[in-house]
């Protein structure tokens, strides 16, 4: 956002005090500071990641964006960026980080595979997007996403930011303010805990209709 | 390419009368050993025969015929042809075959996959873990006859998608609505799930000093979330203070099942999945692939289409290489610097692969008997430009930098040293081989394409620790772009493919191992083919992975702060790692 | 170490200086590029086709949004339909659902319907829904390159970024063949070429 934007509340300036004060609305000026400073995580998952690296270094140069703190503690960083392809091995950590993230924290899907499984959907070990598990702001298809289509998810992310209120801010309604997500378990397959009644009454009639040939 | 020493110049068979015959199903070739004699037969080809290089090991379900087979590749690191042998066991649990981890300790990991996706038990392995997947995940999940929730069809093309493709969501045919299938009469409630106390009892197996003093020794894990592990690695430390007695390596968290899908896959389409293997340098993994699949059918690429692969082979290694000394160098704690010149450098490669293939990173250019398109216009000027002026200038910088400063040097010399022998041992590939003193390369030992015309020398240093690993990269770089000055000088014009381009390639039966040196070691395809559209083994010899097996042995004894400077000195790459 | 502590450090800070002080003289050159030549370094396409060449120093950041990396023909993200556009703008699609994109697409990511006659039941070449999975889809162009009626091709859009996931509808891939003329223009004279030989010898046949 410019500063000519940022400026622009919609309120009449008088003329004679047009470029002495600026007004603007506490959610522009919130707003503004920070989509300029997203720190993402310092995470990578697959080929996805060194795009990822490469949009960071100094050919694109996320700096520009004010996001070139990558930072490798999810306690310090507000966005995720899922780069690669999630795993059933990896998405309780992955599950772990997100809760471990304070709010405001966004997530973005980079890539085929963080969106919606990928080419490797059909695998054995693949999750299909990771939206399963953790909500997701924004998503780039592309298999990878060049460095330039991760830029532009970036952008919309930023715009999103802009769009929000404090007022309706998530992180500052009341309620608990965490938006906890159990972390699935790795047993003979991924439980999701938020399904275990459902998987047992599955794996029940299955054994029904094993018993009836 | 390999060709493995034919049958008869070595009369096995007489040496063990009964217990090996030559394996004579068309189209196969090597020895079928009995299970009994397997240690013994093993020895005597290291040590009688000088095939010191246990390469690949794998195993193989033949479903129809009820049984199971491992599969051995075994070289000799002075060069020449390999040796292939088979064990052949009754498919029954438990499949049970020795361990061959005596004679070649590089078996290790390489047997643990095989216990993991195919459910073979190596008799006297120490630490028969999963690999791959987690301990109490249900199923080997490479035999024939395991399916997953998101199952369509046993080959690809897939029915459901013309002429009558209505589209549905792979997640709306399953009723849990995810890509999970549970064991019958399972219940979530009552399981008790634990898939990590097998790796830390293996871990604790180690030779504990007496001391006489009250210390107690410390677990550390390492990622899989960690800005130094390239990914999402994961190890397992047991520190006496901060010197490391004991590690173990854990990964598969980024396991993506290539094999079962390629087994799926028509041969074609494995093409664009072997980018996604070591996605730092998929010209090397198409040309692998290429190889292999052109030594069953047995056509060979016209002579413009095998320059042209050198050339996009060798661009790839040095891509790789300025991003691996980068990164070696991030993790020694020179944070952005040195990355940010050596990606400089891929960048412009890149954007030859993007002009040559349309993809920076997935070039999926390989085509059987060829390339799938020529060189567009002013991309060989641009190659010309980069090999000739910018690159031999921008390493000799780069070296400048990085190669005196007193940091780097008191940080890497002498540090997680790997002896020649042990890198023979651990089946170590690529640099890490011949950092150690190993002057072995497949493009000098088993030339393939056309590398034996071009004027090369095997990088080679002697010292084995992280320094001279960072070197010899260097070393490979201006060797690589020596081999693009010639190529780029001689190439010849004419056709680009040997074959009419066709989707679905005939493939005759028969099995072919086919290697290539990748950037990160020796890189290679074990495919069978029953002669239908699609593979019925698919086996990748992933380097970053067989490297990780000398990774262990390296670090013990070190400050637990090297390890990071160890792990990025070997250069692993996790989609290869855990494919 | 062996004659004086910190000269190799100092040898690669030399490095990064002049890395650092490249910028500003190529900026100096520039400047007289621009007053002698007008081309200018930044927000131009001669800045960014320099940027991009063996000879670019000193910064080489590529200001996207403002500036955007030059697209090589090949590039493929994204498969679009190509539809021919009649003297009255109607859309004919080239695509006959023959369904060799969807046979050799690796990771089965796109469906086809292929229409059929209301009348006599037999099908036509006329696809009635076409779909493509872009979360599936790995970019790796084999439906371009193996479609005979040169009907799929590969954008060169890459600003796809959304809030939802992505599958794609024959409509919203259905695009004229001067889009596909304007964006790869080398590739598509060779094909029209090679059709116009094939109708002329059909042609001449009869
Ligand atoms: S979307 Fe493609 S490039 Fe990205 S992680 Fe998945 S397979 Fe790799
Ligand atoms: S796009 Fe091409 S290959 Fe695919 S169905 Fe249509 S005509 Fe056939
Ligand atoms: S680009 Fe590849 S993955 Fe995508 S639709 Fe075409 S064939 Fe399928």
């Amino acid at each position: 956002m410019d500063s000519k934007e940022l400026n622009s509340p919609g309120y009449d300036v008088p003329p004679e005090l047009q470029g002495q004060v600026a007004i603007t609305t506490l959610d522009r000026i919130y707003n503004w500071g920070r989509a300029a400073s997203v720190w993402p995580m310092m995470f990578g998952l697959a080929c996805c990641a060194i795009e990822m690296i490469c949009t960071a270094a100094s050919r694109f140069d996320t700096a520009r964006f004010g996001m070139e703190i990558m930072r490798p503690s999810p306690r310090q960083s507000d966005l995720m960026i899922v780069s690669g392809t999630v795993t059933k091995k990896m998405i309780p950590i992955i599950v772990r980080l997100y809760n471990q993230m304070p709010e405001p924290k966004y997530v973005l899907a980079m890539g085929a595979c963080a969106s919606g499984g990928g080419p490797f959907k059909e695998g054995y070990n693949v999750v299909p997007g990771v939206d399963r598990f953790i909500p997701v702001d924004v998503y780039i298809p592309g298999c990878p996403p060049t460095p330039q289509a991760l830029l532009n998810g970036l952008i919309k992310l930023q715009e999103k930011i802009k769009g929000q209120s404090i007022k309706g801010a998530r992180w500052y309604t009341k309620g608990p303010d965490e938006v906890e997500i159990p972390i699935p378990i790795l047993g003979p397959d991924l439980i999701d805990p938020r399904k275990i009644d459902q998987i047992k009454q599955i794996s029940k009639t299955a054994k029904k209709a094993e018993a009836q040939p | 390419m390999t060709t493995p020493a034919p049958t008869q110049t070595l009369d096995l068979a007489a040496r063990f009368p009964g217990s090996v015959t030559p394996d004579e199903r068309e189209g196969y070739d090597g020895w079928i050993v009995a299970k009994e004699k397997l240690i013994s037969f093993a020895q005597v080809v290291r040590d009688e025969f000088g095939y010191d290089y246990l390469s690949s090991l794998t195993g193989v379900d033949y479903l129809p015929e009820g049984k199971m087979e491992v599969v051995y590749h075994v070289y000799k690191t002075t060069g020449g042809p390999g040796l292939i042998f088979k064990v052949q066991v009754p498919r029954q649990d438990p499949i049970e075959v020795p361990s061959l981890m005596p004679v070649y300790p590089g078996a290790d990991l390489q047997e643990r996959e095989a216990w993991d996706l195919l459910g073979i038990k190596f008799i006297g392995h120490p630490d028969l873990r999963r690999v791959l997947m987690w301990e109490g995940f249900e199923g080997h999940p490479l035999r024939k006859d395991w399916q997953e929730a998101f199952f369509e069809e046993e080959a690809k093309p897939f029915k459901s998608r013309w002429p009558d493709g209505q589209f549905t969501m792979a997640e709306d045919r399953t009723p849990l609505g995810d890509n999970v299938a549970f064991p019958a009469g399972f219940d979530p409630k009552k399981a008790r799930f634990d898939p990590e106390t097998a790796l830390y009892e293996s871990l604790r197996q180690y030779d504990k000093e007496e001391t006489g003093l009250e210390t107690d020794h410390m677990l550390v894990n390492m990622g899989p979330h960690h800005p130094s592990t390239h990914g999402v690695f994961r190890m397992a430390v047991i520190l006496d203070g901060e010197t490391i007695v004991s590690l173990k390596p854990v990964m598969g968290y980024l396991h993506r099942n290539h094999e079962k899908i390629g087994e799926r896959n028509t041969f074609l389409m494995n093409m664009p999945y072997t980018d996604r293997l070591d996605y730092l340098s998929s010209m090397s993994n198409n040309f692998g692939y290429a190889l292999t699949v052109e030594k069953l059918m047995g056509v060979k690429p016209p002579e413009r289409a095998e320059y042209i692969r050198v050339i996009m082979a060798e661009l790839t290694r040095i891509a790789n290489h300025v991003w691996a000394i980068g990164f070696l160098l991030n993790d020694l704690g020179a944070y952005f610097t040195p990355m940010l010149y050596g990606v400089e450098e891929r960048e412009l490669i890149l954007d030859i692969f993007e002009a040559v293939s349309g993809s920076r990173m997935m070039c999926n250019y390989f085509r059987f008997g060829g390339v799938a398109r020529d060189l567009p216009e002013g991309t060989l000027e641009k190659i010309h430009g980069i090999a000739f002026d910018r690159l031999p200038r921008k390493i000799d910088e780069l070296e400048r930098l990085l190669a005196e400063n007193e940091i780097v040097r008191t940080r890497s010399i002498g540090q997680g040293v790997l002896s020649a022998e042990d890198a023979i041992r651990y089946s170590a590939a690529g640099p890490l081989l011949r950092a150690s003193g190993i002057p072995y390369d497949v493009r000098r030992a088993e030339p393939y394409g056309i590398y034996d015309r071009f004027e090369f020398d095997v990088a080679v240093r002697y010292n084995g620790d992280i320094y001279d690993r960072m070197m010899i990269r260097f070393d490979e770089v201006r060797q690589s772009i020596r081999i693009i000055q010639q190529a780029v000088k001689d190439l010849p014009g004419g056709p680009i493919t040997a074959m009419k381009p066709v989707y679905q390639v005939r493939v005759p039966a028969g099995e072919a191992y086919g290697r290539v040196e990748g950037p990160k070691g020796e890189l290679g395809y074990y495919v069978i083919s029953t002669g239908k559209s699609t593979p019925w083994r698919y086996h990748i010899r992933a380097p970053s992975f067989i490297n990780l097996t000398a990774f262990g042995p390296m670090c013990t004894g070190l400050k637990i702060a090297d390890v990071v400077g160890v792990l990025g000195s070997i250069d692993i790459v996790l989609g290869e790692v855990d494919r | 170490m062996d004659d004086m502590y910190g000269k190799g450090i100092l040898k690669g800070l030399g490095v990064t200086l002049k890395h650092f002080w490249e910028t500003y003289l190529d900026d100096a050159v520039w400047l007289v590029r621009r007053v002698t030549k007008g081309e200018r370094r930044y927000l131009s396409l001669e800045g960014v086709a320099h940027r991009s060449s063996k000879d670019a120093r000193g910064i080489f950041t590529v200001q996207y949004p403002e500036e955007k990396l030059l697209i090589p023909e090949e590039f493929r993200y994204i498969p679009f339909l190509v539809y021919d556009e009649g003297p009255n703008g109607e859309k004919t699609m080239r695509c006959t659902s023959c369904g060799i994109c969807s046979r050799v697409c690796p990771p089965q990511c796109i469906w086809i319907v292929r229409s059929a006659d209301p009348a006599t039941g037999r099908p036509i070449p006329d696809p009635f829904e076409f779909q493509i999975d872009a979360d599936v889809c790995m970019n790796c162009g084999l439906c371009a390159e193996y479609c005979p009626f040169d009907a799929i091709k590969m954008d060169h859009d890459y600003e796809m970024a959304s809030t939802s996931r992505t599958v794609f509808n024959k409509e919203q891939l259905a695009k004229p063949a001067s889009y596909y003329e304007a964006i790869r223009p080398i590739n598509a004279a060779q094909e029209n070429a090679a059709r116009a030989a094939k109708e002329a010898a059909r042609a001449a046949a009869e």
